[in-house]
């Protein structure tokens, strides 16, 4: 409800400006901003996305501003709190399109607001750009749907590659009932044969249990298993690992990107020392090589927002500077704001680098991510190391 | 294959500890008041969060965890006082329905007080897992189980031998009866609150360093705890146990032979079942509605 008064007040404050514009001189008819819808998670269990998310929006449009605007204008946020309500994504998304009459809308924080709104944006015409992580979003391609957040399938690739050259072909999966982690586990299930990886165990636990050995101890007796990968998000993961050193288990144990933060190393303690998992070059920022071509824009995006907010970094909140970056990149090669000339330079997108890693867009590629957008790391004395 | 069977029954008994704990709360305030208090979920999370916090501002751990422990059982006497009894005369029902909503206000604090993070708190006696027949079980496992088995036989002593023990049983089995021969039925409920928010919270410092701990780490605890009373017949202090234990081993059974998909069904669908031919729980009194 804050964020609508805030943004109408704005409106207004622009209005009456604009009034005392005419009034005063009528010189300089103030130029137009160009409108940025969002619509994120602010509050709501999923605050967590939505908070850095819309921190980032608006620091990073005022350094815009401060630096001339775009084309020559100002940039302007309008930016809703759907605290991870599809519904509530839904309503503020028309009223980005309709009321708001937005250029171009940044948001969706999770996949299901997101999808709530592609039918709206499709319809309206307007470009929009998802910060949610789900394949379903850009597959099939939609005409005005893009995103920046590499996907799990992207995740389970990455593994697999790490575990092929390792020489390991039979693993088992552990996963929580979460929504994260199903999605991971199903997209990791899809992709496991082509990348001839064989899952020869499934397991599963539920959401706030306590203690996972019972799946482990199954796992440790199925023949052959040579790696464990835990599709897991929150507390899970960290009880499974304690569990699995428990256990004494010695086979190598992969967790998802799902726990990349060093909160993960801190609940699980010594048991994490070994564990691998993939993770965006924003957590390993300061530890990047110099020669690595991200290493500027993720240093600097880290940097940026730590002085800022005085909080750690968070992939999420680069997932709406990619976001960002990405429209203004795209309305400058389109030299308008005409929205169809927009989505139009997004899907021209080339050789841009973001934290999430390099984007070209395609046709028929609206993430336009690879597989180097993810770096293997491995637990070493309590710390992030990169492998290799 | 026997070491397997045998780590699953030692996972199960750690887990069944667990709940144990948790039930032995919800059977002291039933014995004294018949209601089921659905706010003792929050009472261990207080007692988790209470010690991480405050052995991470730097107090030794034990005192930590007795300031916890008085935090919590000056939280359970708040609820009794402020919200329980005013409203004394109202049926069990609505009494209930108010721990419900202490449940959600107790969750709402404590995610502003602290935080929504997940935390750890360090195991007493370190991490390296004891063998027994080719299963490995935590030391931690071996404290929840040895601190509920003293708090069994504590409550045993209390409800059996001592005045107020006997007062708070007899206020249970009929409070009329038990006002006319002289008990403060009042102060009992009272101490009951405060016992149960204690004994809570000794739970919940037990298991943080084995489940972890959080805001919302009661939800979930508070159900499988209610389950396990239930399943033992609530009311009864070795039938908590007993529940919780049943309740255990029938998970991680069938995470293990069955399905770990459904272990949760399987565990309920064995909980209605004795419920069915038990319905006042394996060790619970048989009801009786005496004319």
């Amino acid at each position: 409800m804050n964020r609508i008064c805030m943004a109408a007040g704005v409106r207004r404050g622009l209005l009456a400006m604009t009034v005392a514009g005419f009034l005063g001189a009528g010189i300089a008819t103030a130029q137009e901003p160009i409108k940025i819808g969002a619509f994120l998670s602010v509050t709501g269990p999923a605050a967590f996305l939505g908070d850095p998310e819309q921190k980032t929006l608006e620091l990073y449009i005022e350094k815009l501003n401060a630096s001339g605007g775009v084309l020559g204008r100002k940039l302007q946020l309008i930016a809703y709190d759907s605290a991870g309500d599809a519904e509530k994504a839904r309503t503020f998304a028309r009223r980005l399109i309709e009321q708001d009459k937005v250029d171009v809308i940044i948001g969706g924080s999770t996949t299901g607001e997101t999808m709530a709104v592609v039918p709206l944006v499709e319809q309206a015409g307007v470009p929009f750009i998802s910060l949610a992580g789900a394949v379903v979003i850009i597959e099939p391609v939609k005409k005005w749907v893009f995103k920046t957040p590499h996907t799990d399938r992207m995740a389970c690739e990455k593994i697999f590659a790490d575990m092929r050259t390792r020489n390991i072909a039979k693993i088992a999966i552990i996963s929580g009932a979460g929504g994260f982690d199903k999605s991971m586990r199903a997209e990791c299930l899809k992709v496991a044969a082509q990348n001839r990886i064989e899952i020869v165990g499934d397991e599963t636990y539920g959401a706030g249990d306590a203690d996972m050995t019972a799946q482990l101890t199954k796992i440790r007796t199925m023949p052959g298993v040579q790696a464990v990968l835990n599709a897991g998000f929150g507390q899970g993961p960290a009880i499974v690992t304690k569990n699995f050193r428990q256990l004494g288990m010695k086979v190598p144990l992969y967790q998802s990107h799902g726990v990349a933060s060093k909160e993960y190393v801190k609940l699980s303690g010594e048991a994490a020392e070994g564990v691998r998992l993939p993770a965006a070059a924003l957590l390993v920022a300061e530890t990047l090589p110099d020669r690595d071509p991200q290493k500027k824009v993720v240093v600097g995006y880290k940097r940026e927002y730590e002085a800022h907010f005085k909080s750690e970094v968070s992939t999420f909140g680069g997932h709406a500077y990619d976001g960002l970056m990405l429209a203004v990149e795209a309305m400058k090669r389109a030299r308008s704001t005409d929205k169809a000339k927009v989505r139009d330079g997004l899907e021209r997108t080339h050789g841009y680098m973001g934290t999430a890693g390099a984007v070209n867009m395609s046709p028929q590629d609206h993430m336009g991510l690879d597989l180097t957008a993810f770096r293997m790391l491995e637990v070493r004395k309590g710390e992030w190391t990169l492998v290799k | 294959m026997s070491a397997q069977l045998v780590q699953y029954l030692l996972s199960g008994v750690t887990i069944g500890a667990i709940y144990a704990l948790v039930a032995l709360g919800f059977s002291i305030i039933f014995n004294a008041s018949h209601v089921i208090n659905f706010a003792q979920g929050e009472f261990v999370m207080i007692g988790g969060m209470t010690t991480v916090s405050l052995a991470g501002a730097g107090l030794p751990p034990l005192a930590a965890m007795i300031a916890a422990v008085l935090l919590a059982a000056l939280v359970g006497l708040a609820l009794e006082k402020l919200a329980v009894e005013p409203a004394r005369h109202a049926p069990v029902v609505t009494l209930i329905i108010i721990t419900i909503g202490a449940s959600i206000l107790l969750r709402g604090l404590a995610a502003l007080v602290w935080d929504k993070k997940v935390h750890a708190l360090a195991p007493f006696s370190g991490s390296a897992p004891i063998e027994i027949a080719g299963a490995a079980l935590l030391p931690q496992s071996l404290w929840v189980l040895g601190v509920t088995l003293a708090i069994v036989l504590a409550l045993w002593w209390f409800f059996g031998r001592t005045l107020l023990g006997k007062a708070m049983l007899a206020t249970s089995n009929q409070r009329v009866a038990a006002q006319l021969v002289g008990i403060n039925v009042r102060r009992v409920l009272l101490i009951s609150f405060g016992l149960s928010a204690a004994l809570g919270a000794v739970a919940g410092i037990l298991i943080a360093p084995i489940t972890l701990t959080s805001w919302d780490v009661g939800i979930m605890l508070g159900l499988k705890g209610f389950a396990a009373a239930v399943l033992g017949g609530l009311g009864s202090g070795p039938g908590a146990v007993l529940g919780g234990l049943v309740l255990g081993i029938a998970e991680t059974l069938s995470a293990g032979y069955l399905s770990s998909a459904y272990k949760d069904v399987i565990a309920f669908v064995l909980m209605l079942a004795v419920l069915f031919f038990m319905p006042s729980g394996i060790l619970g009194g048989r009801a009786v509605e005496r004319v």
